[in-house]
């Protein structure tokens, strides 16, 4: 276990400062700066703030100055759109928020998810396990940001149970939505995942004994199958969850959460270079440390995979 | 049981109170009766850059210092200057040197009063290099003496044209005479700023808490990319005459998301989003508004070395303009009280007079047909291939298309449609490395020349890099003329028939606004609405 | 996506058929041929498919429209008049701006389809070829590429994509190339996997004794024996396509106009899907919505029909 967790760590580093390296110079590539606006700033002007943000400094200079920022201060920098406020407070503001409504959707996916494929998978063939099958995958493929505008139509403006947007500070009311845009097709990946490999647990040989020894069936699904048929919906969970966290920008536009996603995506367009550094390296290390976690879990519930 | 107390409570207010205890949910003035929640909630697409006045350069942040922080002078509905912090001005003989003299009874949220040398550290802190301030060129927009020499960082920001005689006197001293000076000081980068809250806080003092400001608001909560609020300030020096008490900004992102949103209630204005406008005026007669703007949309062509050659071409630049069927794009497209433009500046604009260009009277099938005629001139009537850029936008995507379709099916035209995200589109076009490209243009101020120093040579903003001498000289003289009018006019009569740009619409502000929210400035050109005018009457 | 979540029973696809003898190689292909057949869903799944992939390739030869021109009769009161008609030509109603829906779900189609396609193609011939390469020549080799694997793994997807998109333009190829490349890291670990143990047999150490270059071996000997495993990986990758590019084209980052696609189509869609015009959501998620069901049982059926545990 203290192996796995070294030698993670020992990938870990090299890849975020590749991570950091390539971001860099990608962003710099791209067309226009932080400071290109319709009406052109005068040529002091832009001097002036590129001084001040020492952006005239030569590229490989400035990107040791940051890496050198995070190692020593763990300081990412100032934002160039948002000049009141960090990186670091940029990442403070929306990461909770990202994370609460991330995880709520993890769970709510996890849950939901294979409960309702033990379900379908154990009434295989009932209308149940049809009904089942038909929505989940039409849940599915449903695009978040086809469903987001839909459920605001429903519940805000038809059924005027839930606020449209926002955050307010994580109230249940602004959570419900965003949860259920974000959860719903990994709920179905993971309902579908489960009904498969419950399924063929449950024809394979030491089920087939166990119902031969007359132990009752709810025993026998809850004790023996159930262990087993998660391995696969565990490997899968991490890149559930990584994905929950990248792909939260659509949540961030639709539902006005205020979360990380969109910051992401604002700073890619602004050309806010710190900005979108901190939120990538952020996240890179999160898929790790979810990589990492799921690999701790496996092993503790397969004690067969040695890594 | 909670419930029920109140409800109580509020049977025997409604029993026993008397008429006159409700005399101050009316209006002062009107008489109207106000509305319990003077609260008011609007949209903006994207968050505020700032709130610091030295600092914002966007119009949603701008719109929100107005409101945190009051300058000399405020416009009024229809865009006069009203007294703001300053009650009046006096100037010398040649306009070089202008004295303004301040109320005493303005004070900082923190009690603080607001004296000219809040001013003067205010413009200094505009001009001084180490703020870094996207606004700095300001200064010399107005004029201020050693502007120049403070902003390259060749002197102290002290030797600035502006000084404190005493508390309440501010004196402003000009490079040259400047008669439209005290215009300029709406503008929310010549707001106060509170020295002792800036050098306490650094960056952060415009964090809510910290913020110290003079205006009729004082922000409350700020959670970027999702909300920021603004609440009355009891230290306002006309506290007793601001009537709204909370103003509240959403970031939504999505245009349509917004409207629903603001169906439900939960906004009280919103964007009205294209071709929506007919089908909401008749179903919301009330909130649908449409008003002129400062704004012109339109495509220049490329006129540098790097632009194709035929588009040097003025034949082809007239017939690919005439060949636009600008009624189809307001009418049929937008929908939202847009006017076709003919010519660059706005007629909303103030004293200015469009003048009648020739091909804006021709009827559109004549236009066609005078297109075709050009086209076959210039040596093209097998048609031509260009290519038009223009930025992400649902809005943008239409009209090139509707453009793009109206060169193939009448002249011929293959046209190639790049949308580009917004940096890439500027830094494209700010290079030249375009054929036909989208510009719109909002006016800084309420003057022709706002819109017309884009066809200077030497403007920065000249992205065609349309060089026109006598345009140049005409545009230098309207500068010192005392009538510059006819300057205006005749640069319009030129740029018509050389055409550096294809003037499409004139934009209009369109909202879906609250019914019970009064009185939006529907007659302010430049929108500069301020919260504390705004009230919201009962139902 | 999906190819995450079918990480496991891929991995299994690949373990049995490493362990299946090579030299019933043929036999293979005859029996999961079979067997594809008598599966039901995958069958009616691969003809529904073929349907939509033969509409977007003849189903233009029916419009009254082409996808650009604009019906200026319509434009402006689209909700009015631009509904799905036999009689206005506009099969499948108006977009927006008043151009035939039906002309332009077609070339949608076609373009959806081919990231689809073509990104699953990168993806998969990519990946394959740097596991095979990875595996056979092991050793150090083998420890940098797949290091270099497990530190791709742990860049955000999306956000890379987003950024190369900003700096590159958008154009078909670009997304094409972005979205494949992004894709191929799952293939080349199970590809690398199963050559370890190709590489071990018979005909292999033969080859190689006979003095056959490395390049050869692989390319002659490794990849062909790979195939099943490549096939299937495949037909789970291109639904993934699909639906990054959808993601994209909500972004205003997807083709250019006045091309569309299944992804620009639906967003658009969702925009005025309140304003009463159903139709310019409903149809082009329809044909969305059925081919990605189509490849998940073709999916399904393929690695049934050729995982050999089950024979």
């Amino acid at each position: 276990m203290l192996n796995l967790i070294l030698r993670r760590i020992a990938v870990a580093i090299p890849t975020l400062l590749i991570l950091t390296i390539v971001t860099f110079y990608l962003m710099h590539a791209a067309p226009g700066g932080p400071f290109t606006s319709e009406k052109p700033l005068p040529p002091q002007v832009l001097a002036n703030i590129e001084a001040k943000y020492g952006l005239n400094d030569p590229l490989w200079k400035q990107m040791v100055n940051y890496i050198g920022g995070i190692v020593t201060e763990f300081d990412f920098g100032p934002s160039f759109k948002y000049k009141d406020r960090t990186v670091n407070d940029i990442i403070a503001q929306g990461l909770p928020v990202t994370l609460v409504y991330g995880t709520l959707s993890f769970i709510f996916a996890v849950v939901l998810g294979v409960s309702l494929g033990v379900i379908a998978a154990v009434n295989q063939n009932s209308r149940f396990d049809y009904l089942a099958v038909g929505f989940t995958m039409f849940a599915q493929v449903l695009p978040n940001f086809v469903m987001g505008p839909i459920l605001i139509l429903i519940f805000t403006l038809w059924l005027g149970w839930l606020p449209g947007g926002g955050w307010n500070g994580g109230h249940w009311q602004n959570v419900i939505m965003p949860v259920i845009a974000l959860g719903t097709s990994y709920m179905a990946s993971i309902a579908r995942l489960t009904r498969s490999s419950m399924l063929e647990i449950l024809r394979s040989n030491f089920i087939r004994t166990a119902r031969a020894k007359g132990i009752p069936e709810r025993t026998i699904i809850w004790r023996h199958a159930l262990k087993p048929a998660m391995l696969p919906v565990i490997s899968y969970l991490a890149p559930v969850f990584v994905f929950m966290i990248t792909g939260s920008f659509i949540i961030d536009m639709v539902f006005s959460t205020g979360g990380l996603g969109y910051f992401f995506i604002n700073s890619a367009y602004n050309r806010d270079y710190a900005v979108m550094m901190g939120i990538t390296l952020l996240l890179g290390s999160l898929t790790i440390f979810f990589n990492m976690i799921v690999d701790i879990i496996y092993g503790w519930i397969d004690p067969q995979i040695r890594y | 049981m909670k419930l029920t107390t109140k409800a109580f409570l509020m049977a025997t207010a409604v029993t026993f109170v008397s008429a006159s205890a409700w005399a101050a949910g009316t209006h002062p003035v009107t008489g109207e009766a106000l509305a319990d929640d003077q609260t008011f909630t609007y949209r903006v697409l994207d968050e505020h850059s700032s709130v610091d006045p030295q600092i914002v350069e966007d119009v949603s942040g701008a719109e929100i210092v107005r409101d945190l922080f009051e300058g000399l002078y405020n416009q009024d509905a229809d865009g006069n200057l009203i007294p703001g912090v300053a009650l009046s001005h006096t100037t010398n003989a040649d306009k070089t040197v202008y004295t303004f003299t301040l109320r005493d009874n303005a004070k900082w949220s923190d009690g603080k009063p607001v004296t000219a040398n809040d001013f003067v550290y205010g413009w200094r802190r505009l001009a001084d290099p180490n703020t870094a301030s996207p606004y700095q060129w300001f200064v010399e927009v107005m004029g201020l003496k050693n502007s120049g020499a403070v902003m390259a960082g060749d002197a102290d920001p002290s030797e600035l044209g502006v000084k404190a005689i005493d508390d309440y006197t501010l004196e402003v001293t000009l490079e040259n005479s400047l008669p439209y000076f005290a215009l300029t000081t709406t503008h929310s980068s010549t707001f106060p700023a509170p020295k002792w809250a800036v050098d306490a806080h650094g960056v952060d003092w415009t964090k809510p808490g910290n913020i110290v400001s003079n205006g009729a608001y004082v922000l409350t909560e700020h959670v970027p990319n999702e909300r920021s609020v603004r609440e009355r300030n009891p230290m306002y020096w006309d506290n007793d005459g601001t009537i709204l008490d909370k103003v509240v900004a959403l970031v939504i992102n999505e245009e349509s998301v917004a409207l629903t949103r603001y169906m439900a209630g939960e906004l009280d204005r919103t964007e009205i989003p294209a071709g929506q406008y007919p089908s909401l005026s008749k179903s919301n007669p009330d909130e649908a508004i449409v008003f002129p703007r400062l704004c012109s949309y339109y495509f220049m062509f490329n006129m540098s070395d790097s632009g194709p050659e035929a588009l040097k071409d003025k034949r082809v630049r007239q017939a690919l303009s005439y060949a636009v069927d600008r009624s189809i794009i307001t009418e049929n497209i937008l929908q939202g009280g847009q006017t076709p433009a003919y010519t660059f500046t706005p007629g909303a604009t103030a004293n200015f007079e469009v003048p009648a260009v020739p091909f804006g009277e021709m009827s559109q099938t004549e236009r066609d047909a005078k297109a075709k005629e050009l086209m076959a001139d210039a040596g093209y009537s097998d048609g031509l291939k260009i290519e038009l850029i223009y930025n992400t936008s649902e809005d943008h995507k239409k009209i090139a298309i509707a453009m793009s379709q109206m060169w193939k099916q009448k002249l011929g035209v293959e046209t190639t449609l790049a949308n580009q995200e917004w940096k890439t589109f500027l830094d494209t076009r700010g290079n030249q490395n375009f054929e036909v490209a989208r510009g719109g243009w909002c006016g800084d101020y309420n003057e022709a020349s706002t819109f017309l120093d884009l066809v200077q040579s030497n403007s920065g903003y000249n992205d065609s890099k349309y060089s026109n001498a006598e345009v140049d000289q005409l545009l230098a003289d309207a500068k010192t003329s005392d009538n510059p009018q006819p300057n205006y006019k005749r640069v319009e009569e030129i740029i018509a028939d050389d055409m550096p740009l294809i003037p499409i619409y004139h934009y209009a502000g369109n909202y879906m606004l609250n019914a019970n929210l009064k009185p939006w400035p529907v007659k302010n050109a430049e929108q500069n609405w301020y919260s504390k005018d705004l009230y919201k009457v009962a139902d | 996506m999906r190819t995450v979540f079918e990480k496991d029973k891929m991995n299994a696809l690949a373990d049995n058929l490493a362990a299946m003898d090579t030299v019933k190689g043929r036999s293979l292909w005859t029996d999961a041929r079979k067997r594809y057949a008598a599966n039901r869903a995958a069958m009616v799944s691969t003809y529904v498919l073929l349907a939509v992939v033969l509409f977007s390739i003849f189903g233009g030869y029916f419009a009254q429209f082409s996808n650009e021109e604009i019906d200026w009769a319509i434009l402006g009161s689209v909700p009015e008049k631009g509904q799905p008609s036999i009689a206005s030509g506009h099969y499948f109603g108006a977009d927006e701006l008043g151009r035939d829906l039906y002309a332009r779900v077609i070339q949608g189609s076609q373009v959806s389809l081919m990231v689809g396609f073509i990104g699953a193609f990168v993806a998969v011939s990519f990946g394959t070829i740097y596991g095979a390469v990875s595996g056979y020549i092991g050793g150090r080799v083998d420890s940098v590429m797949m290091r270099l694997v497990d530190i791709l793994n742990a860049i955000p997807f999306f956000f890379v994509l987003i950024l190369l998109l900003v700096v590159f333009g958008r154009n078909i190829l670009m997304i094409f190339i972005g979205v494949g490349l992004v894709s191929w890291l799952g293939i080349a670990r199970v590809v690398r996997g199963q050559t370890l143990s190709l590489k071990n047999k018979e005909f292999i150490e033969a080859a190689r004794a006979t003095g056959v270059p490395t390049f050869t071996i692989i390319w002659r000997h490794i990849i062909p024996n790979l195939m099943g495993v490549v096939i299937v990986y495949g037909s789970l990758l291109v639904p993934d396509m699909i639906l990054a590019e959808s993601v994209i084209s909500f972004l205003g980052l997807g083709v250019q106009e006045p091309q569309t696609s299944w992804g620009v189509l639906i967003s658009e869609g969702t925009g005025t899907m309140q304003y009463g015009t159903i139709w310019q959501i409903g149809f082009p998620l329809f044909f969305f919505t059925t081919v990605l069901f189509c490849f998940f049982y073709i999916g399904d059926g393929l690695r049934d029909a050729l995982d050999p545990k089950d024979r």
